[in-house]
């Protein structure tokens, strides 16, 4: 079953030279249940293309395209519906557990405010509810924690909170922006164990995004690669990060470090900058670091080929068994 | 003889009106010539407090830091000595550690004209020289700062850095504002430098993945001491001390095979108001008595080997059998 | 892209997105360019008086009070005097005075509050102390106070005005360098062995300038004012001075005579206006460059 399904998005913003795109021609399917993930670099669209969805993006950015959530289109529909959506259907989590909250109000308010709105449930059941989530997301002594502020805990536990708040609505999709990255590894092992327990439990989809393709081998399902402002590959996460098809997924996992290679060995960086919007090169976003480009590739944009359940935007083809 | 050595070091901050923290305690290690040595740990574990001790840029509190030979003198308002300047430092972020109003083969050149290189001519042919050995282009030298990506920056840093014709850099998280391919290819540069030049590197990074694939030797640090020193493979395959199993079990794996990774209960105490006895113990799945009341010291448990753990006797023999 | 069952090649037409390269964005903003114009056109005036001042400003000749007319432009004074070529001649005194007045200011205070905030110790509380006095009384009190006991005259009051405005300049320098000197590329420089003083000097005092002219330049409005004032009050540029300042007071005396004082008030306007926008516009293009051009960068390979 197919909770969110984007078709054809596109998203340019206004710049003072003229219009930016940040998203080209970009469609995927989250289904239900499952943690879908968007990896890609800084600068690849793939944070723009989700916001893009949730209304959030700057006055004047051009959002066109489908995005059907349970039935009813995203894109077209009225801001006040979208927000009313936002709150209750989807919540969001993103990757600075410091900005995301108030620090002046404590975190039992933050956390019953927002069910408070949308539902109008009553102050105690609001905090029974808030309660609760503390003790799911387990934050120890959570009648306590309530009264509390944010700068009074940790980075761990205000991510935990974060995400708290993101399903105190009891939403069917948990959009997830860089959510460990700036957490210490054995804290980002807890989150990601959180992660995957809400998962579970509630049946909840996820939007996972990150660029740490060993978060994706951890929790995700599915995954989407981006790159300059589209798809590259797409599929089942562990098929895609074993078996990759499209040379960037392959050139990104070979930059990594890891157990088989040896200790002092050179590890494969990827040549040249990552494109940027406003200067993607014509034909293959990807040709001009690509071991394996063709003539084609600098002139003719790739078409996507469809394998399975895999997806990928290489004509080329150089990793096909 | 080692390059660098730092003998237990101490490095305390006054608190007004509170009583002081130690974010650094009696820590130890060495960097020998041309060896890689990695500073792990997580945030708040005082690595970059350490770091920065160990280059001068922080006087200790108690504990010496050995440069060649020499018991080096902290930052004042002097210019530092030519023996001194020998040990060079590369900071995290490449935005800030570039001066954005000069050219970068001035930056460069800095070194040079400080040291004494008069001769503009000579000044210009060595920037080019550093600048192609980090894998830049000499034309780089009459641009500014902004006009590098992130990895480049960090290039030229140590570029500049080397200008000084150094014994000894150590790098303060040089790899984390830097995307996955930038990465790759400045560890690959530091690598190279350490064998070509015989530099000694003390590399100081949160992400073990990376010390592991660069570092000769790796050591452990947990709220302010090194509790675990080791050369890299034996300490990957036989973590001794609890936390570095811990750190270990902790990393990803992007390989696809659903590895989740594991976590480790509670948290981080408050620099503060450290435990009693060993400092790891309240979250230490291996904790017994005595280390709710001892304080385990650094030592040598098996061949270069060093960890600070009570059941270090047992684990070291276990992985000698393994 | 389009899903196909078999990888057949879609020929579209190359997607190529170029951005121009800009000139200075600062040429592009109407308002600074009409800073621009109208600073341009004082500067010109004012060397240029005496071809384009009709009369002698200080000459009593013609018939009082006489309303603007094609023979005096901005009709004639109390004295007989024209007013047109007294507010030429007036550019000649305000304009290069608080030029004078913001240059000596910004040394003052930037060398001070420089020394303030590198080598802190004591010279640091000094040096606040003695902003934190200044600051305790408003600008005009204190430069009323001592230009009378100076003596009321134009040179008097240009000291007076550096008096009042040197702090701002040390607050803001101070804080700009003890933020600079605690910065990764001075802790770069000292590492690399230069002095504290070389350091100080090469890495941050030109970090420092920029900020500082931006608000050198928006002083300049001020200054004009404060010293329009004192003349007002009598306790700066003394008769028989064409200075904008005593001339609106003059002016306000004869409000019947409605051109005494408002063209030099006009002048006034225009100028402080002149240097309102060139400064923001200043400010504004110094401080986008340095930041959207590091945002836009992001983590890049090499």
């Amino acid at each position: 079953m197919t909770l969110l399904a984007v078709e054809d998005l596109h998203v340019s913003v206004p710049t003072g030279d003229g219009r930016l795109d940040l998203v080209d021609s970009v469609s995927y399917a989250v289904g239900e249940g499952r943690v879908f993930g968007i990896a890609g670099e800084s600068g690849s669209g793939k944070t723009v293309s989700v916001l893009a969805l949730m209304g959030l993006l700057p006055r004047g950015a051009s959002v066109t395209g489908e995005a059907r959530f349970a039935g009813d289109d995203l894109i077209a529909m009225r801001p006040s519906r979208l927000r009313k959506i936002c709150g209750r259907e989807i919540g969001l989590v993103f990757q600075d557990p410091m900005t995301s909250f108030h620090p002046m109000l404590s975190v039992g308010r933050q956390l019953t405010e927002h069910v408070r709105y949308h539902y109008g449930t009553s102050a105690q059941d609001a905090r029974a509810r808030a309660v609760a989530l503390l003790d799911e997301v387990r934050i120890p002594d959570p009648e306590a924690a309530l009264d509390r502020y944010p700068h009074e805990f940790s980075g761990g536990m205000r991510q935990r909170i974060a995400i708290a708040s993101a399903l105190v609505c009891e939403p069917r999709l948990l959009i997830a922006d860089e959510p460990t990255t700036a957490l210490d590894v054995t804290v980002q092992a807890g989150i990601l164990r959180l992660l995957d327990r809400l998962r579970r439990d509630r049946a909840l989809s996820v939007i996972l995004i990150t660029h740490d393709l060993g978060v994706m081998s951890a929790v995700a399902d599915d995954l989407t690669v981006f790159y300059g402002g589209r798809i590259v590959e797409d599929g089942p996460a562990p098929e895609v990060l074993q078996a990759p098809r499209h040379p960037y997924t392959r050139a990104l996992l070979d930059a990594l470090p890891h157990p088989e290679l040896e200790r002092g060995s050179v590890l494969r960086g990827i040549p040249g900058p990552a494109a940027q919007p406003g200067h993607w090169p014509t034909g293959c976003v990807f040709h001009p670091r690509c071991d394996h480009a063709i003539e084609a590739c600098r002139t003719e944009e790739p078409p996507t080929i469809v394998d399975g359940a895999r997806r990928f935007a290489c004509p080329v083809d150089p990793f096909r068994r | 003889m080692s390059a660098l050595e730092v003998n237990e070091l101490v490095v305390e901050y006054e608190r007004r009106g509170r009583s002081p923290v130690q974010a650094v305690v009696d820590a130890t290690l060495s960097v020998a010539p041309g060896e890689i040595v990695g500073l792990v740990g997580e945030s708040g574990c005082g690595k970059s407090t350490l770091a920065r001790a160990a280059v001068g840029l922080i006087a200790p509190s108690a504990g010496s830091v050995v440069f060649e030979g020499h018991e080096l003198a902290p930052l004042g308002r002097r210019a530092r000595s030519r023996h001194d300047v020998r040990l060079q430092m590369v900071f995290q972020n490449p935005y800030a550690s570039l001066n954005p109003r000069r050219r970068v083969g001035r930056q460069i050149a800095d070194s040079l004209a400080i040291l004494g290189q008069a001769n503009r001519a000579e000044r210009s042919r060595r920037v080019a020289e550093l600048l192609e050995q980090v894998g830049l282009s000499a034309g780089a030298a009459s641009r500014f700062p902004h006009e590098f990506s992130g990895g480049q920056r960090q290039r030229i840093a140590i570029a500049r850095a080397l200008a000084a014709d150094p014994s000894v850099l150590v790098l303060d998280e040089p790899l984390s504002s830097l995307d996955a391919s930038a990465q790759a290819q400045i560890a690959n540069l530091l690598v190279r430098l350490a064998r070509e030049l015989g530099l000694g590197l003390l590399l100081i990074s949160h992400d073990l993945g990376i010390v592991r694939q660069v570092a000769d030797r790796v050591c452990v640090m947990y709220l302010g001491e090194i509790v675990e020193s080791a050369p890299t493979d034996a300490l990957w395959a036989h973590p001794i001390h609890p936390y570095t199993e811990a750190l270990i079990r902790a990393i990803p794996h992007a390989d696809g095979a659903g590895f989740m990774p594991e976590a480790l209960p509670g948290e981080v105490p408050d620099p503060a108001r450290p435990p009693q006895g060993c400092r790891f113990h309240p979250r230490c799945p291996l904790a017994f008595d005595r280390c709710s009341v001892e304080h385990p010291p650094l030592e040598e448990v098996a061949a270069g080997r060093l960890a600070a753990c009570w059941l270090s006797g047992e684990r070291a023999a276990q992985a000698a059998v393994d | 892209m389009t899903t196909a069952p078999t990888p057949t090649p879609v020929v579209a037409p190359p997607v190529a997105q170029r951005r121009r390269r800009r000139g200075p964005e600062v040429l592009r903003r109407p308002l600074a360019l009409i800073g621009l114009a109208i600073g341009l056109a004082w500067f010109v005036i004012a060397i240029a008086a005496p071809l384009i001042a009709p009369y002698d400003p200080l000459a009593q000749e013609f018939e009082l009070f006489q309303p603007p007319s094609r023979d005096h432009l901005f009709g004639t004074d109390e004295l007989g005097r024209d007013v047109f070529s007294r507010v030429i001649y007036g550019s000649r005194l305000s304009i290069p005075l608080a030029l004078l007045l913001v240059a000596l200011a910004t040394l003052l205070g930037g060398v001070l509050g420089a020394l303030a905030g590198y080598f802190r110790s004591w010279v640091d509380p000094v040096v606040m102390r003695c902003t934190d006095l200044v600051f305790a009384f408003p600008a005009i009190i204190l430069a009323m106070v001592v230009t009378a006991s100076l003596g009321p005259n134009i040179r008097n009051a240009v000291l007076a005005i550096v008096i009042v405005a040197w702090p701002a300049y040390a607050r803001v320098v101070r804080g700009l360098v003890l933020s600079l000197g605690d910065s990764e590329f001075v802790q770069s420089s000292r590492l690399l062995g230069s002095s504290s003083r070389r350091a100080l000097v090469r890495d941050i005092l030109p970090n420092v300038a920029g900020p500082v002219v931006v608000l050198a330049t928006l002083d300049l409005a001020n200054a004009i004012l404060l010293l329009a004032g004192l003349s007002f009050l009598g306790l700066g540029a003394q008769p028989p001075d064409p200075e904008w300042g005593s001339m609106v007071a003059v002016g306000t005396q004869y409000f019947q005579y409605w051109w005494m004082g408002t063209f030099p008030g006009l002048a006034i306007f225009s100028a402080v206006i002149a240097f309102n926008f060139l400064g923001d516009s200043l400010r504004d293009w110094l401080d986008p460059r340095g930041a959207s051009r590091d945002r836009g960068r992001g983590a890049q390979t090499p």
